[in-house]
């Protein structure tokens, strides 16, 4: 947790929605509701998880936060330090090539996030010129720098990617996104195309680099395990809303929303001889499409009551632990 | 233990590639006995090999792999009169009449990308229905139609007259991997191969599957050989572990002996390296230094040598064989040289 917490983004009713078309006129017939009204915070120098299986909007989310996605509504405020909030969605051209200077981005295939044709140096290169750094010398030796920090020997640079394993491609990856100084770092699942010892590798050296550089990651991933290692607080995801967000002993200890409870327990325990009570799902993830009607998750959660099937739970903080809120009518109804 | 127990008994597979003219060994000398009714997991990183020994098993092998074992014993149980009858697949032709009428019938396959292993433009129903047809010529249509809808039943898939008729692609990815399960299941096989049955699927959906899988083996007395990568599902479905590395297993044993006594080097830096939850805020994981060699560049002695943390001399000297250390508790490293060798 961050000492002072300050706040580096601001995510309002943040909504992003998939026109459906249909016939001659492109007649829009429907939505897929891939973000539907979240509302979160991002502290500086935490790293905030985000999980949810898929479809659920998790990448949306991630994508839409940085305008690589338009959204449909909502508004993303981001701060410039000192308070100084601006909200992304309205930047122009000029706005925009300034906030990404701030806010990087780290990506799930690292054998499609590196131009194949070309070197790693012109890979590299690339963003610094962008960003306006024009002696040469001075480009090497920030990425001589930036390669040091994820242990690729700086002659490597002269390679082509195919010549290196999964895991330093994941390595040149967040390399890359560290060169221009960002503060902010999004990343949607870097990890799960790789091997669990590789995994571990990069696990750890993400670690190292926030403690290092002091910055904000938000992690990105399906893997509640890998979540709950690198995260400080985790948002829970269903069918394009929040359903939980929690600090991670909070959210592992008291599961508050029946979904993080079917979650935590669907995954399996590498310890043996250790009794499990397992709840199992029943049935599979709803259409985003044809979103169920009331609370999104009533068709699978074993304590519906008749109140879910009407009404849309909101966001509610634990009576005990303001940091800790839930979208569940089974709390609500204490609260009230 | 029984020899009849044993339901399969696999000696010195070997499986090589060649790719530009070069023979690159992917499997060596695998050895292991799968019990009756036991499920067997084989883990390991991608590239070790583990697939590649499932399918030499059952054959099913492109066109420039070679394959030689010494055997590949399947004994199938007469379930009336409690006879065994033994046969070697590692004898049979891959295309023959043999070997066809074993695959389905006795030994059952699930794939891990249940889009791929189905046929899109045929009626779910009807693809369950031909691999029941093809062990049982002469079975009217009708009947087969109530074995499948009976098969669905089982799996849990609901309203099963109208789904039998539906195609694939109207299936979700969690009900297309229990179409491929029903497939693998009609023939009643003794053995079902499980080549990673659920990295395609979330994990709700997997721990459906995988409580499906384990109640059809209580029930129906089954033996499984599950491959995967995922540590956690071994502690939860398996008896035995196969641990892999670069084609050799490097450890063999019981659930227990693997994961409480875990011997190899690379055992344990595996079992280490896995983000466990509830880990410890300030917690590091352990990691294994560099990445898994090129299988076509290997030297000789133990593949893992330059990775190992308590690797010496010896270790690349020559090629390490197994050592048992305790009873059925295999594994190849050098440190244990004081014990029994086997093959």
């Amino acid at each position: 947790m961050p000492n002072e917490k300050e706040l580096i983004f601001s995510v309002q009713g943040l909504r992003k929605w998939f026109p459906i078309q249909k016939g001659m006129f492109k007649r829009t017939v429907g939505h897929v509701k891939a973000v539907d009204d979240v509302s979160l915070n991002v502290y500086k120098g935490e790293t905030l998880g985000i999980v949810g299986e898929s479809g659920c909007g998790k990448s949306t989310l991630g994508k839409t936060m940085m305008m690589l996605q338009r959204p449909t509504g909502g508004a993303v405020l981001y701060n410039y330090g000192d308070g100084n909030f601006k909200d992304i969605t309205k930047f122009n051209g000029k706005e925009m090539h300034d906030f990404r200077k701030q806010v990087q981005m780290v990506f799930q295939d690292p054998y499609s996030a590196l131009n194949p044709l070309k070197k790693i140096y012109t890979s590299f290169e690339e963003p610094l010129k962008i960003h306006g750094i024009n002696a040469k010398a001075e480009r090497e030796k920030m990425m001589d720098a930036v390669l040091k920090m994820v242990n690729i020997q700086p002659d490597y640079l002269l390679r082509y990617p195919h010549e290196f394993s999964g895991g330093q491609r994941q390595r040149l990856c967040i390399a890359r996104a560290l060169e221009i100084k960002p503060r902010v770092l999004i990343c949607d699942e870097p990890v799960s195309a790789l091997d669990v010892s590789i995994q571990a590798q990069v696990l750890n050296l993400m670690k190292e680099i926030q403690k290092e550089l002091n910055l904000t990651y938000l992690f990105i991933a399906h893997d509640l395990s890998v979540v709950q290692y690198m995260s400080d607080r985790i948002v829970v995801m269903y069918l394009g809303k929040i359903v939980e967000i929690a600090g991670k002993r909070s959210l592992y200890n008291n599961p508050a929303h029946p979904y993080t409870q079917a979650l935590l327990s669907a995954i399996p325990v590498p310890v043996i001889r250790r009794e499990k009570k397992r709840q199992v799902l029943r049935g599979e993830v709803p259409s985003p499409i044809n979103k169920p009607s009331g609370c999104a998750f009533h068709t699978r959660c074993p304590h519906r009551t008749e109140i879910c099937e009407r009404e849309e739970p909101r966001l509610i903080p634990d009576q005990t632990d303001p940091e800790h809120l839930c979208a569940c009518h089974l709390y609500n109804k204490t609260a009230a | 233990m029984e020899q009849k127990d044993i339901v399969l008994d696999v000696r010195k597979l070997n499986t090589s590639f060649i790719s530009d003219g070069a023979t690159v060994h992917i499997v060596k000398d695998v050895s292991f006995q799968l019990e009756r009714g036991k499920t067997l997991a084989i883990v390991g990183e991608s590239g070790c090999g583990k697939s590649v020994t499932v399918h030499s098993i059952v054959k099913l092998l492109p066109q420039n792999a070679r394959f030689t074992a010494e055997q590949v014993l399947y004994r199938r149980l007469d379930e009336k009169t409690g006879g065994i009858t033994e046969f070697d697949l590692a004898k049979m032709d891959p295309k023959g009449k043999e070997m066809r009428s074993m695959r389905g019938a006795d030994l059952g396959m699930v794939f891990q990308d249940p889009m791929s292993s189905l046929n899109p433009v045929y009626r779910v129903g009807d693809q369950v229905a031909e691999a029941l047809m093809e062990h049982n010529r002469g079975m009217k249509k009708s009947e087969a139609r109530e074995k499948v809808l009976q098969m669905f039943r089982n799996l849990g898939i609901p309203d099963p007259e109208r789904r039998i008729m539906d195609y694939p692609h109207q299936f979700s990815g969690g009900m297309k991997q229990r179409v491929v399960i029903a497939i693998a299941m009609i023939n009643n096989p003794e053995i079902i191969i499980a080549d990673e049955p659920t990295t395609a699927l979330d994990v709700t959906i997997q721990a459906q599957i995988m409580e499906l899988m384990k109640e059809l083996q209580l029930n129906m007395g089954k033996s499984i050989i599950l491959i995967t990568h995922n540590i956690g599902l071994v502690a939860e479905q398996a008896e035995d572990v196969c641990v892999m590395y670069m084609g050799r297993i490097v450890e063999f044993g019981s659930l227990e002996q693997i994961f409480e006594n875990p011997l190899h080097p690379y055992t344990k830096a595996l079992l280490r390296s896995v983000p466990v939850l509830g880990l410890a805020d300030d917690q590091k994981l352990e990691t294994i230094p560099g990445a898994t060699p090129n299988p076509a560049s290997l030297g000789v002695g133990c593949e893992f040598a330059d990775r190992c943390p308590e690797r010496s001399e010896a270790c690349s000297a020559k090629n390490v064989p197994a050592y048992e250390v305790e009873p059925r508790h295999r594994v190849r490293c050098i440190k244990f040289s004081q014990f029994k060798e086997v093959d």
